[in-house]
């Protein structure tokens, strides 16, 4: 049998709606009170109650936050899948089970092992409410699992104590509920070969979901304007948006410094969030891969009259409907040209939800900065996982860039206004908000073609200036955007890794491992579009490099081979696109393939 | 279509109004529609009525889709910012720059194809939130710009240019309008100057949705015989239910009694809409009233115009929201970043 202490992956399977998800969520997060790091990921559908749902649990001191693959320790609830996940169970792995109801020898593998709790008949037992009796068969698990694994009791029932602080009539029967699993198990269980110890890798790192650090983000950044329609997977954005707005953006009379609008759909989200930007309020939208496409035309607009929008993306399965509650990096594309005509907007890459916080504040202030579009691509797996990642960072006395504003005085000293005209050089004109000054200042917004006074025209020579400044304007974004993270091999070599947002824990797992078999990769990591110099660089410095991607036809490829007119074979796609997250174990594998064959090639040559 | 401009010289005889503006100072860029649009009646009448209230002009916000109607926004108010937005999306933009700034006054101009057939569901919402705006549309029946298709305010039975009967019922914004909650509901007519300089200027001081209507032939595609939006159909079955008198309540009111017959709704801004009835027992406070009035009428094949409802006691979208007094885009870091302190706080309330 499988033993390990430290390393393993178990995986609940659980029927949706069972209240399953906060006894869950307490095991994970009283490993990491334990001191090990821990990475769960929420495997749900597109349904309320009753469809099949999993929470996979890696629990791992060496610091990998990635999703392994496999799976150690099944916690199999959910007779619908009982089937696959028995199946799922690596060899030598363990089945926990509720034994309650006999089980036929047919239903289990000989290559496991098999631990039968009988948690119905406990709860049946010990309490007469059905409700209370399907609740707490949760925490009756949980009192098993924390003997077989060794978790520490006085640290979950203090997370119990904390889940229902001042709630004590809920407390304590959790507790109790707890310490009777506990007590059941250790009185008919062996503790198993897979094992929690108590360690010190968690460091000041915080516990939490890129949508909730997102929606922090724009608290922090400024935002005053959120406009959103619910879209899964990127609900939890707005909803932490006005959570922590009401908590400390009301004044002491109940007055709120922000305006957030449920609206009809998303094209008028984003909309409004245009409105808002062209009158000079920090506003942003958040949505996914439907509400995208919805929004394109006035995508568009804004990019052309060159007006601020931040729009944060919570990218899932496409196309089309595509799986709501599974994530890919598949908008990539979608985003980076959205609309018709010649467009190109800004993206920004967070890997983990510490930058879903950075880059949701540096997104409002580019969007100021820039007077355009900016995208903040999250996808499911780092916006609804909680994640492990270093504490939230805020300068004090921070303020915000509120970009090229003409304000009344410097209009009343007779500053020279035209709406589109390049003076710095940047590809960047100055704008003034409606209201500012009773004669001067005033201009008239169109999508429309217009001279750099603004002016109607439908000149090609006025459309050129336009556009090849909007270009200009783009090149100057390359140095303003977060800038790409090496992390170079410990000596030279020929071959590179390049790989954007989600996929970054499990990448540098792979990168480990390289190491580990003596194969040397540098990596950049991307963190936005536009590519700055430094990325075109990096793939020119190398011989052969590769492109991590969760997606099918490999799409930050084509905007890098695009943007800088590279040599595509330069850029071995690695795809990933399941709509299950990337693991170490898919990346290594995709790679050595690649260089086994290529290097074969090479031998035979020679 | 006006070929020549008209010199930048004020007329010795053009009056300055008490925020020392003269009527030119409301005007914008030299229209681009066809001679005689009714469009261009309904822009002056927006001109008439600003210059009449003394707004400053640099207050307003004017918005609009697309189409022949939301080229107007252009060619008035000069010194106001302007939005063309995109096709049947103007209240979503208006919306959101009511959002960011609460003290401005915003005029959304929008026409039949723009807000009854693309753009119906952003009305509808519009409405039904209370954004303070004035929303026109003009409406005359017909795409103008791609030349001469119905719009969904077609009239069933009316006729084309090229002689297509249109069978499809029209939409009543009017009737939809009230339906969905708006707190001041007009019909207008853009001949009739005298009926609808009023309108505007009631509208202007309504806080809260204001939507007028208002019938504007087109004289290019939807003014010839068969047509229920032409200059001379809208003459003859037009049936004005008041006429409206706005005294601005920030002049000395003389109070007089008002004659036999005359309604007096006090608006949020002090105004006072003094509506003498055509119609002996129409109430414009009356919501019900005034949706049965219009459809019983509709049915006759009437064009009910006037001011047909209104809510003095409305409340706009930023009191629903409850947001502070300060515009939202005047807010800086100071006021809306909680900091370092309480960051640390969130963060060890995360491990």
């Amino acid at each position: 049998m499988l033993t390990a202490t430290n390393d393993f992956v178990i995986k609940f399977a659980n029927v949706n709606g069972s209240g399953s998800a906060s006894a869950n969520e307490l095991f994970a997060k009283a490993i990491l009170r334990m001191g090990v790091p821990v990475s769960p990921r929420n495997i749900f559908p597109s349904n309320i109650q009753g469809l099949p749902t999993w929470y996979e649990v890696r629990v791992s001191e060496a610091g990998y936050l990635g999703r392994r693959g496999g799976v150690d320790l099944m916690v199999a609830m959910n007779p619908q899948t009982w089937q696959w996940d028995v199946a799922e169970i690596e060899s030598g792995g363990y089945l926990f089970y509720d034994s309650t109801k006999p089980m036929p020898p047919s239903a289990f593998r000989e290559d496991i092992a098999v631990i039968g709790m009988p948690l119905t008949m406990l709860a049946v037992k010990h309490y007469d409410d059905p409700r209370q009796r399907q609740l707490l068969k949760n925490v009756l698990y949980l009192g098993g699992l924390s003997h077989l694994l060794g978790i520490e009791p006085a640290v979950v029932e203090q997370l119990l104590g904390e889940q229902y602080q001042g709630k004590p009539q809920l407390a304590q029967p959790n507790i109790d509920a707890f310490r009777l699993g506990l007590q059941w198990a250790a009185e008919h269980l062996e503790a198993i070969g897979l094992q929690v110890r108590r360690a010190d890798k968690v460091g000041d790192r915080i516990f939490v979901d890129g949508n909730t650090a997102a929606g922090l983000g724009c608290v922090y950044g400024g935002a005053t304007v959120c406009a959103w329609y619910p879209i899964t997977p990127s609900t939890s954005v707005a909803e932490a948006f006005e959570k922590y707005a009401r908590k400390f953006r009301t004044t002491p009379e109940g007055q709120k410094k922000y305006a957030i609008v449920q609206a009809e759909d998303e094209i008028a989200s984003i909309g409004m969030v245009v409105g808002a930007g062209w009158n000079g309020a920090r506003a942003f939208t958040a949505t996914s891969g439907p509400g995208v496409s919805l929004m394109t035309e006035f995508i568009g607009l804004a990019h052309f009259a060159e007006i601020p929008a931040t729009i944060i993306n919570v990218q899932r399965g496409g196309p089309s409907t595509g799986m709501p509650t599974r994530t890919q990096q598949a908008d990539v594309l979608a985003c980076a040209w959205a609309s018709h005509g010649d467009t190109k907007h800004v993206l920004l890459f967070p890997e983990d939800p510490h930058e879903a916080f950075e880059f949701a504040a540096t997104a409002l202030d580019l969007a100021d900065r820039l007077q355009t579009v900016v995208f903040l691509m999250l996808d499911l797996d780092i916006g609804m996982n909680q994640r492990l990642c270093r504490p939230f960072a805020w300068d004090a006395g921070r303020e915000y860039d509120r970009g090229k504003v003409l304000s009344h005085d410097e209009l009343e000293a007779g500053r020279p206004f035209g709406r589109y005209r390049d003076v710095d050089g940047d590809g960047i004109p100055f704008r003034t908000y409606p209201g500012t000054h009773p004669q001067r200042g005033a201009f008239f917004t169109r999508g429309t073609t217009k001279n750099v006074d603004a002016g109607y025209s439908e000149r090609g020579p006025d459309y050129l200036e336009n556009v090849h400044r909007l270009i200009r304007k783009f090149v100057t974004a390359r140095g303003l955007v977060p800038q790409p993270v090496p992390t170079p091999a410990n000596r030279p070599t020929r071959i590179g890794v390049l790989y954007y947002g989600s996929t970054s824990p499990a990448m540098l797992e792979a990168g480990e491992r390289f190491t580990a078999e003596g194969i040397a990769i540098d990596l950049l990591r991307i963190r936005a579009y536009p590519f700055p110099e430094s990325v075109r660089d990096f793939v020119l410095a190398h011989d052969q490099c590769f492109l991590v991607e969760q997606n099918r036809d490999a799409q930050l490829r084509t905007l890098l081979v695009q943007e800088y007119g590279l040599d595509p074979a330069l850029i071995q796609p690695v795809l990933h696109y399941d709509g299950t997250p990337i693991t170490a174990r898919f990346i290594v594998r995709a790679i050595r393939e690649f260089l086994t064959r290529t290097l074969g090639q090479e031998e035979r040559v020679a | 279509m006006t070929y020549l401009a008209k010199p930048r010289l004020h007329h010795p005889s053009l009056k300055p109004n008490a925020v020392g503006f003269t009527r030119r100072d409301y005007e914008g860029r030299i229209s681009t529609l066809c001679a005689g649009c009714g469009h261009d009646s309904i822009s002056a009448a927006i001109i008439q009525a600003c210059w009449e209230l003394d707004i400053e002009p640099h207050r307003v916000a004017k918005l609009s889709g697309i189409g022949c109607s939301s080229k107007t926004p252009d060619y008035f108010l000069g010194q106001s910012h302007g939005f063309n937005t995109v096709h049947g999306r103007m209240p979503s933009v208006l919306t959101g720059a009511y959002l960011a700034n609460k003290s401005l006054l915003y005029l959304g101009v929008s026409g039949d194809g723009d807000s009854a057939s693309i753009g119906i569901g952003q009305f509808v919402h519009c409405m039904r939130r209370g954004v303070d705006m004035v929303y026109l549309v003009e409406n005359n029946g017909v795409y103008g710009l791609t030349k001469g298709q119905f719009s969904a305010t077609a009239d069933a039975g009316s006729k084309s240019k090229k002689g297509v009967l249109n069978t499809d019922s029209p939409v009543d914004l009017v009737a939809l309008a009230l339906q969905l909650g708006a707190s001041f509901v007009a019909r207008s007519f853009s001949g009739d100057k005298a009926q609808l300089v009023p309108l505007i200027k009631a509208a202007i001081g309504h806080r809260g949705a204001a939507f007028i209507d208002v019938i504007s032939p087109c004289v290019a595609f939807n003014n010839h015989t068969g047509s229920t939006k032409s200059y001379d159909y809208v003459r003859e079955h037009n049936d004005s239910v008041n006429f409206l008198d706005v005294i601005e309540g920030r002049e000395p009111i003389e109070i007089e009694q008002p004659p036999e017959g005359v309604i007096e709704v006090v608006q949020h801004d002090g105004s006072i809409l003094r509506l003498r009835r055509t119609e002996p027992d129409y109430d414009p406070r009356d919501r019900i009233g005034a949706m049965n009035f219009i459809a019983r009428h509709q049915e006759r094949g009437e064009v009910v115009t006037g001011l047909l409802f209104v809510d003095p006691q409305a409340r706009d979208f930023h009191q629903h929201l409850g947001s502070v007094q300060t515009p939202l885009n005047r807010l800086g870091a100071a006021e809306l970043c909680p900091g370092a302190a309480v960051l640390e706080k969130i963060n060890a309330s995360l491990r």
